[in-house]
């Protein structure tokens, strides 16, 4: 019997990646279940649900069932100048998933790169958040945004601190004219709710978009980043399922430049969602910058369905 | 032809806006056959309707069963679903308001009991005022609460304020305007991008005319 037919899809995807990242220079991290109850409490904003399962152990101390994976490999990591601790992991986390009434067990795979990462780390990265896909299925497409420039231009446009968040709700949902009315509302010149706008209504391959982009924001840091980005893929792998997309969520807070997200054709939620989350090193005192990537092997099931869906239609 | 499935609001809002659709060329000639089918198909225009209550067009949308959908701006802020807002359908119009007993004054020493259908939104706009409420749950004749004195105040969607007048309620605060929504589930959006885009561009010229 092959061992195709003994694993099931989600644990057959899961040894693709494991083998893809291994093969890629990235170390196996393996990690307690369990974590202080503390380490979250500091984060919760950073966490995709703040609910946490807390329990107390032996020695009196509260703690967690892990709800997420990164903030436990950036709290065990020392780095001195210079260095990079490339890591992968497949854990389960527990977590309530969004407008759903209970906890969940989610079976995660992902990477993070840490330390003195280049622009070619992150190309790296990204390259491989688009083999994982592409283990999944044929039919994907990775979404990329820059924080950086989502933050200058809302910083640009001086938004008071309620409709900063209003622009960002509304830049997610790709609802430009919310951010006409919050920008009109708020005082904003017309020229700077036009470069909001334009955030929310520009997607698509790199090369429309690019262009584009230079256009509305002239010589800026940000662009000029993506468009190396995109050169260094370009090399690296085909870019064909890659999108540059300002509506891709995440907290600003803690992500900064280049932030990413993956989906599935038949699957309605993300299914790899990634990001350099410098700021957030910073807040945990750590001197170095990071980038990672997590895939949630649980949707898959749903790609199963989705496959049985399309023929109850046909019926 | 890929089909694009829609999830729309049973009862006058979905039919008003199922003539959007089909005005912008869009239209499903069996929707109007009286029979009890629950889908109905265009193959030839690639679109296929379902009709669900309104309050669950969110979720279909959400979850993938549906690629699109129209639902009120109340339906999301009440259960925030991870969807895409593409555009203003600009009918449906109505808002969301305080209503009390008429000669209603707040007493701000107390707890203000405050009945809803609609308790994310409620306490989202009294917890921006920091005021101290009791939010009250109910299903349906909201109206009823402050008569009976069940609460101080009611949160609703007022359209004419028809209602409100007969049973000597007054609106005292308006929370936000509301109207019919296009959205979009994201995945779906990232594969059938061209066609949703094409869609809403097709709606946008109808709904700029109510401008």
């Amino acid at each position: 019997m092959r061992v195709e037919d003994i694993l099931t899809a989600e644990e057959l995807v899961s040894l693709k990646l494991r083998s893809l990242y291994s093969q890629n220079g990235y170390a196996q991290y393996k990690m307690s279940k369990f974590e202080e109850y503390d380490l979250y409490a500091a984060n919760k904003d950073f966490l995709e649900s703040e609910r946490i399962i807390t329990f107390t152990d032996t020695t009196g101390k509260l703690m967690a069932l892990k709800p997420d994976v990164t903030l436990s490999i950036i709290k065990n990591t020392e780095l001195k100048t210079g260095e990079i601790k490339k890591v992968y992991y497949n854990e389960n986390v527990y977590r309530v998933p969004k407008n759903s009434p209970a906890f969940k067990e989610i079976t995660q795979t992902g990477l993070e790169c840490i330390g003195d990462i280049s622009q070619s780390s992150v190309a790296e990265v990204i390259r491989l958040a688009v083999l994982s896909l592409a283990e999944i299925s044929e039919n994907s497409v990775l979404d990329i945004s820059h924080f950086g420039l989502i933050d200058e231009t809302l910083k640009t446009a001086s938004l008071s601190g309620q409709a900063f968040k209003q622009t960002l709700k509304a830049l997610y949902e790709k609802n430009a004219y919310e951010i006409g009315n919050i920008c009109a509302s708020d005082g904003v010149s017309a020229k700077d709710c036009e470069r909001i706008s334009a955030l929310a209504k520009v997607y698509g391959s790199p090369k429309d978009v690019l262009p584009e982009l230079k256009n509305i924001f002239g010589e800026n840091e940000s662009v000029k980043e993506l468009e190396v980005l995109v050169k260094a893929l370009e090399m690296s792998c085909d870019t064909k399922n890659i999108n540059i997309d300002f509506s891709v969520p995440g907290n600003i807070k803690y992500y900064n430049g280049i932030v990413f997200k993956g989906y599935i054709k038949g699957i309605p939620n993300y299914v790899l969602s990634g990001g350099q989350y410098d700021k957030l090193m910073e807040r945990l005192k750590k001197n170095v910058k990071a980038i990672g990537f997590a895939v949630y092997l649980d949707a898959i099931e749903l790609l199963e369905r989705a496959a049985g869906g399309e023929d109850l239609w046909k019926c | 032809m890929e089909m694009l499935s829609v999830a729309l609001p049973k009862g006058r809002l979905g039919e008003k806006v199922y003539s959007l659709f089909e005005k912008a060329g869009y239209d499903c000639p069996s929707i109007k056959e009286v029979n009890r089918k629950l889908i109905f198909e265009n193959p030839e225009k690639g679109v296929r309707f379902f009709w669900v209550k309104p309050s669950d067009v969110a979720i279909y949308v959400e979850r993938g069963a549906a690629d699109i959908g129209v639902a009120g701006k109340d339906i999301l802020l009440e259960y925030r679903p991870d969807v895409y807002e593409l555009l203003d359908l600009r009918t449906g119009k109505c808002r969301m308001a305080v209503a009390a007993k008429s000669g209603f004054k707040d007493d701000t020493r107390k707890t203000l009991r405050v009945a809803t259908k609609f308790s994310n939104i409620a306490l989202s706009y009294y917890s921006s005022k920091g005021r101290d409420i009791d939010i009250i749950h109910l299903n349906g004749s909201i109206e009823l609460a402050p008569i009976l004195g069940l609460s101080d105040v009611i949160v609703d969607i007022v359209e004419t304020g028809a209602t409100l007048k007969e049973n000597d309620l007054t609106v005292v605060e308006e929370i936000v305007p509301i109207s019919a929504r296009f959205i979009a589930n994201k995945s779906s959006f990232k594969f059938k991008g061209k066609v949703i885009e094409e869609l809403v561009c097709a709606l946008r010229s109808f709904t700029e005319e109510k401008l």
